[in-house]
Order: C-alpha cells, then structure tokens, then sequence
C-alpha cells in the first residue's frame, strides 16, 4: 500500500514539482481518492512483472557466471548445470593469467575515460559556440557536424587506420582514443540542452559584465552536470567496448584492451575447443567496470536524460 | 715516468677488454612476426620464439597474434601500405594466390640464397610445399600444415559389434557403420565434418584425383579459371551427404570446428577433421578412440593423396636489408629437424621435412601415437601402419597406397576466401534443404567463377 | 525564438576548432578516401589502381546478394528495434508504478546496457548452442523441431536479434522512465477524473506525450541495429548459415576486410553514407510533424 508522499524510493522527481500519484495500468480503478483496504492485486501482479522482466534480463549474465566457475567437461555436460561449482577461483587465476588481465584493464581504462572526457570536452566547446554565437558557416558546422552521427567505425575503418598512421599514431593511446571523438552525438545532445536554457540567463551575464567564456564556466557548466554525468557514461562504456578499432591498431600485446584480451580465450582457427569457462570469466572481469560504472552513476545518468529530453 | 706508463697500459689494458666483450653496447635486432595463433597454440608459438631468442644474441623476434587469419593479414596489408610492414607474416593457405602475386613478398628461396643459408629444398614432405612452390622455388615457409583425417569412437564401433582397429575405408562402409552404431545405441550420428569446403569439397576432389578448378586447380594461371565441382564427382557426394542426414548417418555441425563437441560429446561416433585437432581431442577425450585415412568411394576414382590446410609464413617486402638476415636464420631454425619434431610433437601440426618424420619414427613417436602418424601417411601415399611398428627391418618398405596426381597439389585460386565462403553457404543451403543438390553447386560455381573474374581483373596490368 | 547571443568575432571560430579538427581528419578524410577508393580496383597490397568508373556499384546493384544484405538489414534493424523499444516501454511502464524497490528494480533492469555487444554475443552463442546450448536443450522438451541455427536461417537470424536486443533494453527503459515521469500529474488526474479506462488512458494520453522520447528511441535503435550491430554478427553467426545473418554493415567489411576487395567494400560504404544521410534528413522533416512537443 503506497501513497506518493510517503514514497521512500530515490524516483527522481524535478525541484518544484510536488509529489503526485503516479499512473497504472491494471484493471483496478485508479480514481483519485479510493480507499484501499483490501491487497492491491495490481502491485503484486505489477511486482511479479517486474521481478520476471529481471530474471529474463539477469539470466544471460547469471549464466555466464555460473559457467565461468564451472571444469570444462561440466560446460558442455546435457542436461546443463545451473548451479555454480567450485571452481572459481582456478578460472579466473587462469583467464587473469593467460589473458594478461591487468594490462588489458589499464588500458582499457585509459581509452574509455580518454574518450569519455575528450569527447565532453570538445563537444561543449563546439555547441557552445554553435548556440550562443552568430558567425558564419555556423550552420555548415552544424550540418556537417550532424552527418557524423551515424556513420559506424567499419564502414570507414580502412582508410581511417591508413590516416591514422600517415599522422604517426599508430600502437599509441593517441590512436587509439582520438578518432573515436570524430563523432558528433555529444555536440548534438548538448546543443539540444543549451536551446532550453532560458535566454534570460544569457542576458543576464552580459549585463553582469560577464565574457562569454566566463559565463560558460560559471553559468552552463553547472546546470551542464545532469548531461554530462549521462554522456560520461554513455562514452565510457563506449570506449571501454569498442572492438574492432582497437584491433587495428594496437600492434603489440601491450597496447591491447580487455574486450580484444577476450578474444584472445578463443580459439578461432576451428581446431581447439572453446574453452568457455575461461572465456566466461574474462568476461565477467570484462564486463564489471562498465556495469559499476552504470551502477554508480545511474542516478545521474537518468537525471540527465530527463534534462536532455526537452 | 714508469708509473705513469703502467698505468697508462693498465687503463689501455682495461679499454681494450671492455671493446672486446661483445655485444655490451648493441642492441638486438628486433624481427616483428605478426600470427593468428590462440590459445595453447599461442603459447606454442611463444615457447618457439623463446627458444630461437635464447639460442643467439642478435636477433629477438617478436611475435604479436592480431587477430584471425584474415584479420592479421589485412593488418599486415594495412602496415604494407603505410610502408611498416611486420618482417613475418603468417598467412592461411587460402590467400596464397593473393600473396604470390602481390609483389609485396620476398620470397623464401631468395632470402635464404641472398643470406647465403644452405637449405636442403628436397627434404621437404612434396604435398606440403608443392602448395607453397612456384617453377620449382618455395615462397613461403610452411609452419602449421595439416591434413583432414578421420576420426571414430571406438567404444562405439565396440558397442555395435564392429572391430575397434578397423575404421571404414570407403564411404558405403561409413554408411553401413553408421547405421549399425545407430542401432546399437552407440551414437546419435553416424559422422560430422569440420571445415566442410576444405573436408568435403576441395580433400574429396583431391583424393578422387577429380579436378577442383580447370587449369590444375589455377596453378596453370589467373585468367579464366573456373571451378569444376558441380561435375558428378561433386554431386555425387554432396548429394550422398545430403541423402544421409535423413537417417542421421550424417549430422552437419556448423564451418571450421563448430561440429567438434558433437565428436568430443560422443554424439557422432565419426568425424572428419585436420589433423592438428588429435592434441586437442586428447585432452579433452574421455572414450576411447582413433583415427583413419579419409573415406574413398572406391573405382573408378583413384586413391590420390590429400592436400593440405594450414598457414604458412609470408616474409614481406620494405624492411631494411640487414635486418633480413635475422629473418633468414629464424626461418631456418624453423626449418630445423629438431624443432620440426618440437613443434610437431606439442602441437600436432605435421612436420614438414621428411628428416624430421623419420627421426620421430625412429623415436618410436609414432608407435606410441599412432593417431600422429595417419596424416603423414595420407599426405605421402604410406602405408598407414607406421614402419618403426615392423621391428623387422628387413621387411620391404610398404607399397604406396595412394598416389600424387595432378589434382591432388593443392589449389591456388585468387579470392579463395570468399570462394571458400560462397562454399560453405552454399552447402547450408542444400543441407538446410533451401535448394537441390545441383541448384547449390550450380550456384556456388557461377558466384566463385564471378569472384575468379574479379581477382583477375584486379591484377590486370 | 530571438536568442541572446555574445558579440566576440574569432572566439566561436576557436571554440569549434578541435571538434571539427577531429571530425575532419577522422571522418571526412578517411570518408573521402572511400569515395576514391569506390571507383577503382585496387589490389590489396597496393600497387596499380585500376580505373573502373561504377563498376563496382554496378556489380553491386546486380548482385543478388546485395539486395539480399539490404533485406537481411531491414529485418534485422526492425526486429530488435521492435522487441527492444516495445519491451522496454512495457517495463519502464511496470517500473513507473509506484511501490516500493522501484529504484532497486530500476538498477536491475538497467546494467545490461554497460555490456559490449560482442561478449554479449559470445554469451547468447553459448547459451543458443545446437550442441550443449541450454536453450535448445530446454525447448527439446517442447518439441521435437531441431533448433539448429547453423542450419535454420530464420534461428539465426532469431538469435542475433534477441543478443542485440537484450543489450538495447537497459538504454531503452532509462529513456522511457525519464519520459513517463515527465508526464504532468495534473494530466493524469484529469483522465482519472473523466472516468476513462486505464488502457484509453494509456494510448490517449501517455503515448502522445511520451512520443518524442519515443520518436528518438525508435531512431537511435533503428540506426544502430542498422549500423552499430556488426560485433554480435560478427561473433556468432559471421552472416550465416547460407546469408541468412549478412546484414549490410557485415557484407561490406568481409568483402573489404576478408576478402580484400578494397573497390567493392569502398562502394558499400558510399552506399551506406548515402542512405544514412537520406534516412536522417528523412526522420528530420518527419519529426517536425509528427512529435507533439
């Protein structure tokens, strides 16, 4: 039995909006104001959906998991083991060693928070420029900008890697970060956010004396924190999964990323078994900081969506 | 005065030593090898290398694995094109035409003569290089080859009354089998394939002595060749494939290894696969088994030998001259008998010097795995019973069984990948029972025909 | 809307200059070699380019393949993009109600999101496996049709769309749950008041106000299923059995990349950027229209 205001739940709520009752959908009436008494067949049924929708999505990965702490003749035993073994620990000590695990984090790590941050950084420089000035080519900018948006890596990956090395960046970090940033999402979520703010508070800082830059700095970069916490984690997880780039690239064991470490566990040229419970493990490892990253920061990553959406 | 002399000698004494030790202010050369090895391939690959490396003090090759056979290769086209190429390349059989005309290799023959490094040519097993060989002169040195064998599960033959130490010979006899081990309950399936184009199509041409491309399978040339396997010999055992999935005598598992776990889980109770698989299988085997020659469906087609799959090593062009000396002596370390029997004995794949084959014979290798042995067999056309098993040394050498043909080289086709591609999807189209027999043929031919167009139109002057 | 703007000349110029420096170098250039690349033959080691004009979008246009690819992108691209945006309406709609654990719910329901598309791939590949699979060992008890995806294209097909899909939902509900909750009480209570049922409700009310988010979410999954989805195909299904999983994105780079048909794979890709630009000028003049704000 819930009532909005005595809601306990972290739903996110905008300032100035009071609690309100929200919308279902179950046969039972929701007018305003009925007493309830009796069990609410509609939460429970409503609970029931949820926790179903969480096993279908969990399972996958619980799966995985279970896999990776299995011996290889469990993996591929009928009828297939659903419950965990005992053999955690050797599995991963293996996948950790044979994929060199550790390096593979760092420089994963380095790509994803390199590409996260360069691409915030540029992107909010650009719509910045685009929305608050006039000068020419601005709508080119913005047009040619925008076509960026939706070509993939693979269709361009060639003669990008033959660019790429004309510069010098081959096997670098340089490389391997910068042209995931050619790409224009970021410029157009903050533009789309920096057209609600209200013109007000532009007119505002220029009567206060305030330069362009300084009003960046001091007014947009603080109701800018939504968006850019939600696109923080967007490109993160981006650059901590990008895949086929940086198998181009990278020349050498040490410039390698985790998700391509990965590929490393299996055995492609058809004549060794998959071993899958090391290649579940290294997945696993693969997949926790980004998961962590959602998991922490969801708070503001659905914050900033609500902003973004206007 | 004489103080000061002596010590002037002692200090000349002193420089003259620490000129003289070697090697204490030079680097090694570095030698880039880019490779598509995984797993404990790759840590195969690694233990090689570290041997070579230990063995001198000039010279440390670095291997790096960057991905598939065809991701390292159009890595290593990438790097060719930015002018940094990787010293060494490996390379899968199937993009042999593209590297032969390429002219971006050294070719080994000439390295090896340009690094004055005597190499006995004719040691080499002939199927294995006549893939690799061009007017007589080897391209590129072999590493990985192997050969599709056949394999069954003995407990199963055991259970369904059939002699464990005779696996079938002809295919009538793998249908009989089957169908006996089905009965018996020994196995679901009577066989599956691995790498079903290279098994089922390009071994079965070749050991039927039945031509897979006009122009000896492209070695006569680029312009106007075209495939051959939509003739009867093609039909002929792609529809009895096709015929058997009904009574399950035969189970299509999937390209490359997919259809492994079906052996390995005794699901089927044969299987077709390379050879480089027995280590493998070895491990992770809990029935008894063995393995045999390839099935033959007798007269009128001729037992010939089988061609051979596997990667080889491409030395590519644009490096600095001296550093290709320490290309030429890896390659002949490689090429060492010793090291052939190393790498043949940790990761199955076949030795390729006949020095080698006989020092492991000797060794009474393959007495103790006589799995090891058939592939060489069926590659020379030997008795599959390995010779150090006669301990009467005065038996004859064993009649050959089956013969070298024409047909039976090899294959050099430009586009092979995806020839080898439009293949296998054609062959799911006919097992998926999409199209007939002869609709998939007929298809695959007309697409790698257009694919043979292309390639040669690429390489027009 | 007259928007207050800042009088400086050079600063925009200086502001904009490393994105488009970025987007330049990274994208336009290499774009524009592809464009070169499209109208010759090259061998892939580099050599002599041979000038073939259109050829390579002629035999392109020809090919039976192509078109098969194309059809084979549609599928794929409204497959996933019904099942993710539609499952995740359905449940950020569950998850909008208000009881208690919506935030623990929320948390769960999301995560999927941070899991790259290929090891997500890896792990339905497994889970779909004919051999020791537990999908199909399950569904054996339900009948006897033998799930082979190696063999049954549309199992394929199936099974890369359910992988991609699952990595869509987490992003797809966050989306939602901002527009739902962004729905104004007083609306709501107005319906309740009218008397209308709970379902009029919903398609009356809350799908019109939730259309933007909807109109962005079908974009963005449209695109990506379309564009981004290259490392689930290319993980498990690698376009087959027979084409039945090629889809445009994949075609383009096994013939660049596998089979080293630089030229073809070139006139590929100026045919995706081509589509790409006519789709999102389409979806603009579109939007416009229909997306009440």
């Amino acid at each position: 039995m819930s009532d909005a205001r005595t809601t306990t739940t972290a739903v996110i709520d905008r300032p100035g909006i009071a609690a309100r009752p929200r919308p279902t959908i179950t046969v039972h009436s929701a007018e305003a104001g009925r007493p309830r008494r009796r069990v609410d067949w509609s939460t429970v049924l409503v609970h029931a959906a949820l926790i179903a929708a969480v096993i279908l999505i969990a399972f996958p990965l619980v799966y995985a998991f279970v896999i990776s702490t299995q011996a290889m003749d469990e993996v591929i035993q009928k009828p297939p083991r659903l419950l965990p073994s005992t053999h955690l620990v050797e599995n991963y000590v293996e996948a950790w060693q044979r994929s060199g695990m550790a390096r593979l984090l760092l420089n994963s790590a380095i790509v994803a928070v390199g590409v996260a941050v360069g691409k915030i950084s540029i992107s909010m420089l650009s719509a910045f420029a685009i929305v608050y000035f006039r000068f020419r080519g601005a709508s080119l900018v913005f047009w040619s900008i925008f076509l960026t948006l939706m070509l993939p890596i693979p269709v361009r990956i060639l003669p990008t890697y033959e660019v790429v090395g004309n510069i010098g960046w081959l096997n670098s970090y340089a490389g391997l970060t910068v042209p995931l940033m050619a790409s224009a999402t970021a410029t157009f979520l903050f533009r789309q956010f920096y057209l609600t703010i209200p013109n007000e508070l532009a007119e505002a800082a220029q009567m206060d004396g305030a330069g362009p830059l300084r009003f960046l700095w001091s007014f947009l970069l603080p109701l800018s924190w939504a968006n850019i916490a939600a696109l923080f984690v967007v490109l993160f997880i981006y650059g901590w999964n990008e895949y086929f780039w940086p198998l181009l690239i990278t020349n050498t064991e040490e410039m390698r990323t985790v998700v391509i470490g990965l590929e490393r566990l299996i055995p492609r040229s058809g004549t060794e078994l998959p071993t899958w419970n090391y290649i579940m493990a290294g997945a696993m490892m693969a997949l926790i900081p980004p998961v962590a990253v959602i998991l922490f920061m969801q708070r503001w990553f659905v914050k900033g969506l609500i902003e973004s959406d206007k | 005065m004489r103080t000061l002399t002596c010590r002037l000698l002692q200090i000349a004494a002193l420089a003259l030593t620490l000129v003289s030790v070697p090697g204490l202010a030079l680097a090694r050369t570095e030698i880039s090898w880019w490779h598509a090895m995984t797993g404990a391939l790759g840590d195969a690959v690694d233990a090689q290398v570290k041997q070579f490396n230990e063995s001198q003090a000039e010279y440390e090759v670095k291997p790096v694995r960057k991905g598939t056979y065809p991701e390292t290769l159009t890595a290593a086209i990438a790097a060719y094109r930015q002018k940094n190429p990787p010293h060494i390349v490996q390379v899968f059989e199937v993009g042999t035409q593209t590297m032969m005309l390429s002219g971006a290799v050294y070719p080994v023959w000439e390295l090896m003569r340009d690094n004055e490094i005597k190499v006995d040519w004719n040691d080499f097993i002939k199927p294995v290089v006549g893939y690799y060989t061009k007017d007589g002169k080897l391209y590129s040195m072999p590493y990985n080859s192997s050969t599709p064998i056949f394999y069954y599960n003995k407990d199963a033959f055991k259970k369904a009354g059939l002699d464990p130490e005779k696996p079938p010979k002809t295919w009538p006899e793998v249908e009989a089998y089957a169908k006996k081990i089905i009965a018996a309950g020994g196995a679901k399936c009577g066989f599956s394939t691995g790498w079903p184009s290279w098994t089922m199509v390009e071994n079965m041409h070749a050991t039927h002595d039945q031509p897979f491309a006009s122009k000896h399978n492209g070695f006569d040339g680029v312009e106007g060749v075209e495939l051959l396997i939509n003739r009867e010999f093609g039909q002929k055992h792609i529809g009895a494939l096709n015929a058997w999935q009904k009574d399950n005598v035969y189970s299509y598992g999937g390209r490359q290894g997919a259809a492994d776990p079906k052996f390995v889980n005794g699901d089927c109770a044969m299987y077709i696969q390379s050879s480089a698989v027995i280590n493998g299988f070895t491990k992770s085997i809990k029935f008894d088994w063995g393995t045999g020659e390839l099935p033959h469906w007798g007269a009128p087609y001729k037992k010939a030998t089988s061609i051979i799959g596997g990667a080889t090593l491409w030395v590519l062009k644009g490096k600095p001259q001296a550093e290709y000396r320490g290309v030429a002596k890896f390659l002949e370390f490689l090429a060492k008998p010793e090291q052939q029997m190393w790498w043949h004995v940790n990761t199955g794949y076949l030795a390729i010097s006949n020095t080698a084959v006989r020092n492991l014979e000797q060794g009474y290798h393959f007495v103790k795995n006589p799995k090891q042995y058939t592939a060489f067999a069926q590659l020379t056309g030997l008795s599959p019973t390995p010779p150090a098993a006669l301990k009467d040394k005065k038996t004859a050498p064993a009649k050959p069984e089956r013969v070298a043909t024409a047909n039976s080289q090899g294959l050099r086709l430009g586009n092979f990948v995806q020839i080898r591609d439009v293949i296998e999807a054609e062959l799911e189209n006919i097992f998926g029972g999409k199209k007939t027999v002869k609709q998939g043929l007929d298809e695959a031919v007309a697409k790698s025909n257009a694919l043979l167009k292309e390639f040669a139109a690429t390489y027009k002057q | 809307m007259k928007r207050t703007v800042f009088p400086n000349r050079w600063l925009p110029y200086l502001l904009v200059l490393p994105q488009l420096l970025v987007t330049a170098v990274f994208f336009f250039w290499p774009a524009g070699k592809s464009l070169y690349l499209s109208v010759f033959k090259s061998p892939p080691f580099g050599g002599r380019d041979v000038f073939v004009g259109l050829d390579n979008f002629t035999a392109l246009l020809a090919n039976r393949e192509y078109y098969e690819s194309v059809l084979n992108s549609f599928i794929f691209a409204g497959g996933v993009t019904v099942l993710s945006v539609l499952g995740g309406l359905v449940i950020a709609v569950l998850a909008n109600q208000k009881i208690r654990g919506l935030a623990l719910y929320r948390t769960a329901l999301l995560w999927p999101y941070g899991i790259a598309p290929a090891v997500a791939g890896i792990i339905f590949l497994f889970i779909f496996h004919p051999a020791y699979g537990i999908l199909p060992y399950f569904l054996s008890f339900v009948t006897a049709y033998e799930f082979n995806w190696l063999l049954k294209g549309w199992i394929a097909m199936t099974l890369v769309i359910v992988a991609t899909s699952w990595t869509h939902l987490g992003y797809n509900i966050a989306f939602f749950l901002a527009g739902l909750q962004g729905i104004p009480a007083s609306v709501m209570e107005a319906a309740s008041v009218d008397g209308a049922p709970p379902l009029r409700k919903f398609t009356a009310i809350v799908v019109p106000l939730i259309s933007p988010v909807t109109f962005y979410l079908v974009v963005v999954n449209m695109v990506f299923a379309f564009f981004n989805s290259f490392p689930v195909i290319h993980a498990v299904t690698q376009g087959g059995p027979g084409n039945a999983t090629e889809i445009m994105v994949f075609k383009l780079w096994k013939d660049g990349f596998v089979g080293l048909n630089l030229g073809s794979s070139a006139a590929q890709s100026v045919i995706l950027m081509a589509v790409v630009i006519g789709l999102t000028m389409l979806q603009f003049r579109f939007a416009e229209k229909k997306v009440t704000y």
